[in-house]
């Protein structure tokens, strides 16, 4: 499968604090790739340099090359809006703007300007149904997002993130905040997302990536100690501490 | 159970301070409301006072307040609002920000009188080709000073209360953090900001030291007719007639009082239902 | 550092123990059927094929035990070959209970007969093959790669021994034809005894799995039976 994303030599600092450690790896398109690992070793920061969402923090200081397609995402002529809507995140804690459903997916169309209304309403219904939402909310449009449960609030951001059409979907622990069921379905709808996507799901629940994933990498302490397919990850690894992690053995 | 007594001991002991906080608003609406009322009919809101102001009504200076409290929302939101998002959305971290808002809350602890003498020297006399003199706009200009770090404050606070989630959201979508700032932060923010606007607003309205030097006359003639033109002002006029008028009605003091004060408490009425309306379409 | 999931750790070493003591239990069975047969012991025969419904209740409480953790602990790569070998392992343990089973049937098939020579050479091969399985489970639990080599050569030995005495026995067919009823019987109960060393070796050699975890290398070991061209397959008894 092509390439779709290459990281190489990737070091983050946050003032004098390096999170990422020479961190290098190659992502496959259409297929997910999960990066587990321990509280703190640094999956989400990695994540975050993506797409670049760590600009947003102060004192992050990134060093390295993150190719998008053989493009190199940090050099000085990126246009960081495009990039964002190349490459999509979804967060932890299902966080949808206190609007109505219909205009949360519109969001991002609008904000990238697109008024027509036949059009928004096709983009929404579209991102709504890829999100296996939109069964359950297309009588409701109009509803405050936050009346959804929260799997359904979660589908809705990823409709929303959607509705932009990106390329590569950023999953940071989609399922922590969800109960098993939701997370199921979820897990299911990524499944059905890597067809047309590039998914990176970062998890703390290791079951989750050995459910879901093709590929697997075991951050620990910033540096990315192990990755393969996710089979050998969980059957056998190569790396010591990976096995201890993989069988719950970490103190 | 001993801990059931103590507990209902303290109670009754916070209980009894709210009382106590809350006893002079009652005391004051229903002294006013007394003595006020009696004198309020549609000839005193709707008539200047007569020459030597014993008769007529205090027209002109509902007029003025209001004008006032227009200008003064004008300036308030001019220049806090953009202050409070800068400060709260886009000022780096450092010496000068730290500086910045150090300085806004010594503004905070200025006497209004400082302000009204502060207002008088640039607005009033150096500023006097654009601004008229003592005028709406002077006055305007120092009220609306006077109440800038409640706004701007205000409106910091109101824009932190909105969850760094709802911005990462609209960043990660693609947005400019001023798209983000106009489309995502401010309408959430709304609500706390008006409320903070309007009660700043409320303490403005009754504010005397700074019109006194920078608007408020003590008898105008005509109802103002420009930006630049002076005005009667409620707060000033209550002044005036308690002090300066001898044998003024004492039950038309106690109107005028009544009105300003019914004034006061309308807006802060309305700071309520307004973000009480605004907060249950956007809840989080 | 406090060893986390140390009561699953505890019940990883219950289960080795539990198949330990199968083991231990079987290779009674092996003992005592070949006693029986070499001394014509119609009850001690009996006693062995009543203890094959004890071996098969061991198999399944072992195996259920094997699915539990499964389900529940959701065990991986180490812990899940270890639990994965187990299920496998009580399956050739199991086998080798059914072949004591055949050689105490053929005991009491015996029992009335005079044995037309001295039963040596299946004693000594069932000697062979007790240490065998002893050792293999043995291996199996402590990891021991040369006990795994020490299984291989005894099985090596074992094969010589059932070749030898299939040519002695073919002789005594050719030479006596009234003994070939017994011959064959002797035959069959060597047979036995040189699979159940086949089975013990299958035992010994899924410790270098548990380490590795290939199972590439257990497919190429198991070729047929100590190369004598003889044509003697894998699969019977």
């Amino acid at each position: 499968m092509a390439l779709k994303l290459r990281v190489e030599d990737l070091n983050l600092h946050y003032h004098s604090f390096q999170a990422l450690h020479h961190v290098s790896v190659d992502i496959e398109g259409q297929r997910i790739t999960a990066l587990i690992g321990p509280s703190g070793c640094g999956k989400s920061s990695f994540l975050r340099c993506l797409n670049r969402m760590n600009d947003l923090v102060e004192g992050a200081r990134v060093e390295g090359r993150v190719l998008l397609d053989g493009q190199d995402i940090y050099q000085g002529n990126t246009d960081v809006v495009t990039l964002r809507k190349r490459v999509g995140m979804v967060f932890q804690t299902p966080n949808p703007f206190p609007v109505s459903v219909y205009d949360n997916v519109a969001y991002g169309p609008r904000l990238h300007g697109t008024r027509d209304r036949a059009r928004l309403d096709e983009i929404v219904e579209r991102s709504l149904r890829s999100a296996a939402l939109w069964e359950e909310v297309r009588g409701k449009l109009r509803q405050s997002a936050l009346d959804l449960s929260g799997g359904q609030q979660q589908r809705l951001c990823i409709a929303r993130v959607l509705a932009v059409e990106p390329e590569v979907l950023l999953m940071d622990e989609p399922c922590s905040a969800l109960d098993p069921t939701a997370t199921f379905r979820i897990e299911e709808l990524m499944l059905e997302l890597m067809e047309h996507y590039t998914i990176v799901l970062v998890t703390h629940n290791m079951y989750q990536a050995s459910r879901v994933s093709q590929t697997t990498g075991f951050f620990l302490l910033g540096e990315l100690i192990e990755y393969g397919p996710t089979e050998q990850i969980f059957e056998n690894p190569r790396d010591q501490r990976t096995d201890d992690y993989v069988r719950g053995r970490f103190g | 159970m001993r801990e059931a007594i103590r507990q209902r001991m303290w109670f009754a002991l916070f209980a009894s301070c709210t009382a106590v906080v809350a006893a002079p608003v009652v005391v004051i609406a229903g002294l006013l409301l007394w003595r006020g009322l009696p004198a309020l009919d549609w000839a005193f809101l709707s008539t200047p006072p007569a020459p030597g102001m014993r008769e007529g009504g205090i027209l002109p200076a509902i007029v003025g307040t209001l004008w006032l409290a227009a200008g003064t929302t004008a300036v308030a939101l001019a220049f806090g609002l953009p202050a409070g998002i800068y400060l709260s959305e886009y000022a780096p971290r450092g010496a000068l920000t730290r500086a910045v808002r150090l300085a806004i809350v010594n503004l905070a602890g200025v006497p209004s009188i400082v302000y009204g003498l502060f207002g008088l020297a640039v607005f009033v006399l150096l500023l006097k080709r654009v601004t008229g003199g003592m005028s709406i706009i002077s006055g305007s200009l120092t009220l609306g000073f006077l109440i800038l770090p409640v706004v701007i404050t205000a409106t910091e606070e109101a824009l932190l209360a909105v969850p760094q989630t709802l911005r990462q959201a609209s960043v990660a979508l693609g947005a400019t953090r001023w798209q983000t700032t106009v489309r995502v932060v401010l309408p959430n923010a709304a609500p706390g900001i008006l409320t903070g606007f309007i009660i700043g607003l409320a303490r403005a309205a009754g504010e005397t030291a700074p019109i006194m030097f920078t608007a408020a006359y003590f008898y105008l003639r005509h109802l103002p007719t420009s930006l630049q033109d002076g005005v009667m002002a409620l707060p000033y006029h209550l002044y005036v007639v308690a002090t300066q008028i001898p044998n003024y009605p004492a039950a038309k003091a106690w109107g005028t009082a009544l009105v300003l004060v019914a004034l006061v408490f309308a807006m802060n009425l309305g700071a309520v239902l307004t973000r009480a309306r605004l907060r249950r379409r956007r809840r989080w | 550092m406090r060893r986390t999931r140390q009561a699953f750790d505890e019940q990883l070493q219950r289960l080795e123990r539990r198949l330990v003591d199968m083991g231990s239990f079987v290779e009674a069975m092996v003992e005592k059927a070949v006693r029986a047969l070499a001394e014509h012991d119609v009850k001690l025969a009996q006693e062995v094929i009543a203890a094959d419904d004890t071996a098969d209740e061991l198999d399944l409480g072992i195996e259920q035990e094997c699915m539990r953790l499964l389900a529940l602990q959701q065990p991986m790569s180490r812990d899940l070959r270890i639990i994965g070998t187990v299920m496998k392992v009580i399956a050739d343990v199991e086998r080798i209970g059914d072949y004591s089973v055949d050689i105490a049937r053929t005991a009491i098939r015996l029992a009335r007969t005079e044995y037309f020579k001295p039963l040596e050479d299946i004693p000594r091969m069932a000697r062979m093959v007790q240490t065998m399985l002893g050792q293999a489970l043995e291996a199996l639990v402590n990891r021991d790669l040369d006990l795994v080599a020490r299984v291989v050569e005894q099985d090596d030995a074992v094969d010589k021994l059932w070749y030898q005495l299939l040519k002695e026995l073919e002789e005594f067919m050719r030479s006596r034809p009234e003994v070939v009823s017994q011959a064959v019987a002797f035959l069959l109960v060597a047979r036995y005894l040189e699979r159940i060393a086949d089975h013990t070796v299958n035992i010994a050699e899924r410790v270098a799995y548990i380490e590795t975890g290939c199972l590439e290398t257990l497919a190429a070991s198991h070729r047929p039976d100590a190369g004598q061209g003889e044509g003697e397959g894998s699969g019977d008894g």
